[in-house]
């Protein structure tokens, strides 16, 4: 049974980015893309590996950060973003992230914090923008395939919930609610 | 609400799709000034259920409690829905199909090809609820009938099995129903925003215009399945056990 968000942990020491690994690893509901120890290009990486979560240490950021971050977000609409932190931060740039994971934060708390965020993320209702995320159309291409929400997640190794939250997400923005809808929908489109 | 004493044809000038619903019932047009009660029996149909349906197309929050459905000669209903599925598949679609197959000639024959696919299962799953209610649904309304009128003690049974499965299959037939509408509903987002516009225009109106007029009347039937139908047959499969 896959129920995994996938997750991408940036971050250059290798004992942080194993201690946070391990200690999501014993929640069960994290998935884990190869860790990046720099942001270098780091919004290509995210374009190409998708994670529903990108956890990352915002001191390897490049000023202005706001705009990196904007910019990332852009690219995977319904990924959540957590700052890691363990060094002095200015309070401006630990405001540009909903979420942040402190190095003293109990054990039990973080994987919840995450969660909540990922859940908060995933579910938004963003009526501005109507573009379908580089996973949406992945999903909206196997719904018009005929497969079973089960399928995409096992095949796209994501949760259920998050497969579920990208195709209500892909029926707000398309107007379409039926899987043959959505197959005329890819074909006018050259998706499918 | 309409009454026996309204007159018929203001109703049409309250709700002019009742018009469409005029064969099903078995009545024409022409029908002077004369009022509801009148005119049905002049036709021998029962007021009550002309009334019932004209309400139910034109109120849409109004849905009969059961001594309304008690007091209701409901012999015409099962004859009623079975002509609004011919209307359907029989006129409905195939003007439809006509319009969509002459507004996506000129696309190119990929999207030609999808969307006729599209309206083709569309089709093939109206044909099969339809069947299923025909063959399964229906016939229990005789049945429920029939026992309540007197008959023998192992047609009750066979009843009360049958019985057993109607609230699984009402909550089916009602999700059946929404899935329908919501096609419509799709196919319509695709012209409104997909469709690539070299489309003729006058095939494009006929065909939205036909198929907002398909939703609003396959969405007063269905309300008819199921504020009507089904719990009047749950409530004479009930009494009947």
């Amino acid at each position: 049974m896959t129920s995994r968000i996938d997750t991408l942990i940036v971050e250059p020491s290798e004992i942080v980015r194993t201690g946070l690994q391990r200690i999501l690893t014993d929640d069960g509901s994290f998935s884990f893309l190869a860790p990046l120890s720099d942001a270098v290009n780091l919004d290509e990486r995210v374009k190409a590996l998708c994670p529903d979560l990108l956890i990352v240490n915002p001191t390897l950021l490049v000023p202005p950060i706001r705009s990196q971050l904007a910019a990332i977000q852009q690219l995977q609409p319904n990924m959540a973003i957590a700052a890691l932190v363990y060094q002095y931060l200015d309070q401006d740039v630990l405001q540009l992230f909903r979420v942040s994971i402190d190095i003293r934060e109990k054990r039990n708390r973080i994987a919840q914090l995450l969660k909540t965020e990922v859940d908060r993320v995933s579910s938004l209702d963003d009526d501005e923008n109507y573009e379908l995320s580089i996973r949406e159309r992945e999903v909206l291409v196997l719904v018009a395939q005929g497969l079973s929400s089960k399928q995409i997640a096992d095949k796209l190794n994501i949760s259920i919930h998050t497969v579920n939250s990208h195709r209500k997400n892909v029926t707000r923005k398309t107007g379409i609610r039926s899987v043959a809808g959505l197959a005329v929908y890819a074909t006018l489109h050259n998706m499918a | 609400m309409f009454t026996k004493k309204t007159r018929f044809a203001d109703m049409f000038s309250a709700n002019n799709n009742l018009v469409l619903l005029m064969p099903r019932l078995g009545l024409g047009l022409g029908v002077g000034n004369r009022t509801v009660e009148e005119v049905c029996s002049l036709n021998n149909i029962s007021a009550d259920f002309v009334l019932l349906v004209c309400n139910m197309y034109t109120y849409c929050d109004y849905q009969p409690t059961m001594e309304d459905l008690e007091q209701t000669d409901l012999s015409m209903l099962v004859p009623y829905l079975r002509a609004s599925h011919a209307y359907y598949i029989g006129e409905r679609m195939p003007h439809l199909e006509r319009h969509l197959s002459g507004v996506v000639h000129r696309s190119d024959s990929r999207y030609a090809d999808a969307m006729m696919a599209f309206f083709e299962q569309y089709k093939r799953e109206m044909s099969d609820h339809f069947a299923y209610e025909e063959q399964h649904v229906y016939p229990r309304l005789q049945e429920g009938k029939k026992v309540k009128e007197g008959a023998s003690s192992s047609n009750t049974q066979a009843i009360k099995q049958s019985g057993n499965q109607a609230l699984k299959r009402s909550s089916n037939l009602s999700s059946s129903h929404i899935g329908m509408v919501d096609k419509i509903s799709d196919l319509l987002q695709i012209l409104y925003k997909y469709m690539p516009s070299q489309a003729d225009t006058e095939e494009l109106n006929e065909l939205i215009f036909g198929l907002l007029q398909l939703s609003s009347d396959f969405e007063r039937h269905a309300a008819i399945e199921e504020h009507v139908l089904m719990p009047y047959l749950h409530h004479l499969e009930r009494r009947n056990r």
